[in-house]
């Protein structure tokens, strides 16, 4: 009995998927470490190991800066894999980041005499802006056929283009040409965390980005309106014959898609760690960062609240490893060498199974 | 007329890029497979061909070095649309993801190279290739102005290329076993094409095109390369979408961009534009914003390939 149990968990779905992402982590980090041997190989060791250290290389204040820059990203992420669970790919995450950002910068710094509620107002109207800017691509998908791709392929530049207008003629730091420091009530409050985490930057962005997590997790699972999506991204004739009006189920999904990208703009700019948006014309990468996280977390809440936090753990052993002299785009190289891995998984399954059949014939 | 000149000449820079790259995705996709890699593809293109400009300047300058580096930036595009074309046709991977891990690599990977090989990000390179006037045809009145004046033969091969490239599909055995894959793969399987072959051509001839559209981008719009083609590759994926996966139409949507977008990089030395006053962001914006307008009007029948994104099994009935 004991042995049939055994037998059907190692060969259960959950364990193949787990087994797969963890052989792909592994695959992408040694990508990492053959092109550090390659190309210095005396210093490749320490800096792998830098990597791989991260943010736990500096003691309390590693941890802090890991959380604090994983909590932009998993908003992203989580704005990315909410769209994919309807069946949509939100690519403009960018755009959203970048309107939520704005408008809370722009919050922070005209807006006086909210006291403490002045960060939440910021926090508040950026997810707003964000939904507002997610819906667009979600009406004219619904209502029009337009392919989203494309809608928020464009939406990033409206997006980036119309904030650096807004940019200049509202809260422009000309000299240093980004935005001016918001007002110290508009910041997101420490609550203590940055001072635990050795005076980091971290702050009381981790808790909301978990909550939004957590939030997400019950719409997806436990709620109706959580299972129409799911069975819209899934089939979507099917759930239109079970009744399921697609049409305000894909409105909604990129609504909220855009309300958490916008929110995570709000978390990085209202930070308190001296973050500006630089008025340049180059999209916002977190969006895009989004994407890998939600891709590693395979569009579960969990999954990306961790995919998040191991992005940020490298990115923060990347820094790290600039020491060795290596360019911290080693970091982007094992990110994308993961994800690859990761859609491989057929290869490793086949893999798992030939191990198996092999252990099998030995028992034989 | 000296400002019409100048915007048919400008509109080349923008357009012939976007126009080859999107041709290049309609390929992959009417095979069936989705390529949204086509950004990765270009910087890796723009990279080994503007590397190779760079490294062999000091011996060789002028058209000939231009044509040699087209190339390799076509081979490049191709090895590296392998991976995709690997894991998206053999290991039936979900090509979103895959695409997003390539787009992700590529410019990671030429920014590491290049501090390898140069100690920094940038790679300069000496633009030798700028033609004042096309000889004979330059002096075609109006039309030499326009079409053969302050040109780069970048121009020439991409039209060249897409014209092969529409004929090829339209009207060869090839073109027609492909958009038979990308429509009905098992129908195409029943009468003994080999599904997996044709979807490697496609991705193949996507990469070829991509790298070359890389490359094409930079040299006449730059005098250095930085890991980036500035988003094109997103841009030619939304032009392959715009112009509804047909190369006619394709056609239509990067040249209304190219005007779009030279439009809003030099009005400043259009008149009837410059009078209007407006910010320097909202010319920017204008040509996305016209776009999604466009769209909107054009976009109620989609004529994506159906099979497009499907892995192709053959036990599946």
């Amino acid at each position: 009995m004991n042995k049939k149990n055994k037998e059907s968990f190692f060969a259960s779905e959950g364990f193949m998927n787990g087994m797969s992402a963890i052989i792909a982590i592994i695959a992408g980090l040694l990508i990492g470490f053959v092109l550090l041997l390659v190309s210095d190989s005396a210093n490749a060791a320490e800096g792998f190991s830098a990597i791989l250290q991260g943010g736990f290389s500096s003691g309390m204040n590693g941890i802090g800066k890991t959380l604090y820059i994983a909590t932009p990203i998993i908003l992203t992420g989580l704005s990315v894999g909410f769209a994919f669970k309807t069946g949509l790919f939100n690519i403009g995450a960018s755009g959203q980041f970048t309107a939520g950002a704005f408008v809370a910068i722009y919050i922070g710094v005209k807006w006086n005499g909210l006291g403490g509620m002045h960060w939440v107002v910021g926090l508040l109207a950026a997810t707003l802006v964000g939904a507002i800017f997610g819906v667009i691509p979600g009406l004219l998908k619904a209502y029009f056929n337009v392919n989203e791709v494309i809608t928020c392929i464009m939406m990033n530049y409206i997006g980036m283009y119309g904030t650096n207008l807004l940019i200049r003629n509202t809260v422009y730091d000309e000299i240093r040409n980004r935005t001016q420091a918001v007002q110290k009530t508009a910041d997101v409050p420490s609550a203590g965390i940055g001072e635990f985490f050795g005076n980091s930057s971290a702050n009381f962005g981790i808790v909301i980005a978990i909550i939004a997590v957590i939030l997400v997790y019950v719409i997806l699972n436990k709620t109706t309106f959580g299972y129409e999506l799911k069975a819209c991204g899934k089939n979507k004739e099917a759930s239109k014959y079970a009744g399921i009006n697609s049409k305000v189920d894909i409105v909604l999904s990129m609504a909220i898609a855009g309300a958490l990208s916008g929110l995570g703009g709000a978390l990085l700019y209202l930070s308190g760690s001296g973050k500006f948006i630089q008025v340049v014309d180059v999209i916002a990468n977190e969006g895009f960062t989004g994407i890998s996280v939600a891709l590693l977390g395979m569009s579960n809440p969990i999954g990306i609240l961790f995919a998040g936090l191991f992005i940020a753990h490298i990115t923060v052993g990347g820094g790290n490893m600039q020491l060795c002299g290596f360019p911290p785009e080693v970091v982007d190289i094992i990110t994308a060498s993961i994800i690859y891995c990761g859609a491989l998984s057929l290869l490793i399954k086949l893999f798992i199974n030939k191990l198996k059949n092999a252990k099998k014939k030995g028992e034989k | 007329m000296d400002v019409i000149y100048f915007i048919v000449q400008q509109t080349m820079f923008f357009a012939i890029p976007l126009l080859l790259v999107a041709i290049g995705g309609m390929y992959a996709e009417r095979s069936g497979v989705i390529n949204i890699a086509l950004e990765g593809i270009m910087v890796m293109g723009a990279f080994t061909g503007i590397l190779f400009i760079s490294e062999m300047g000091d011996s060789m300058s002028g058209q000939g070095l231009l044509i040699l580096a087209i190339l390799i930036s076509g081979a490049t595009g191709m090895v590296f649309s392998l991976l995709h074309a690997f894991a998206s046709i053999n290991m039936k991977a979900d090509q979103t993801i895959s695409g997003t891990a390539l787009n992700l690599f590529a410019p990671a990977f030429v920014i590491f190279a290049a501090r390898m090989i140069n100690g920094v990000q940038q790679i300069p390179f000496i633009d030798s290739f700028r033609i004042d006037s096309v000889p004979v045809l330059g002096s075609i009145p109006v039309i030499g102005d326009m079409f053969f004046k302050n040109t780069y033969i970048t121009t020439y091969i991409g039209l060249g290329l897409y014209v092969l490239a529409a004929f090829v599909i339209a009207k060869t055995s090839f073109g027609l076993r492909l958009r038979a894959c990308g429509e009905h793969p098992g129908a195409a399987d029943s009468v003994g094409v080999s599904v997996k072959k044709i979807r490697y051509a496609g991705v193949i001839i996507s990469g070829f095109l991509g790298g070359v559209g890389g490359l094409v981008f930079v040299v006449p719009t730059s005098t250095n390369f930085n890991a980036t083609v500035a988003g094109y590759g997103f841009l030619a994926l939304a032009v392959m979408i715009f112009g509804q996966w047909r190369s006619g139409r394709i056609l239509g949507a990067a040249f209304f961009f190219g005007v779009m977008k030279t439009m809003a990089s030099a009005y400043t030395s259009v008149p009837v534009l410059k009078d209007l006053g407006l910010p320097n962001d909202v010319y920017k914006m204008i040509p996305y914003i016209a776009t999604l307008i466009v769209l909107i009007f054009t976009s109620k029948s989609s004529q994506a390939p159906r099979a497009e994104g499907i892995p192709f099994d053959r036990t599946a009935r």
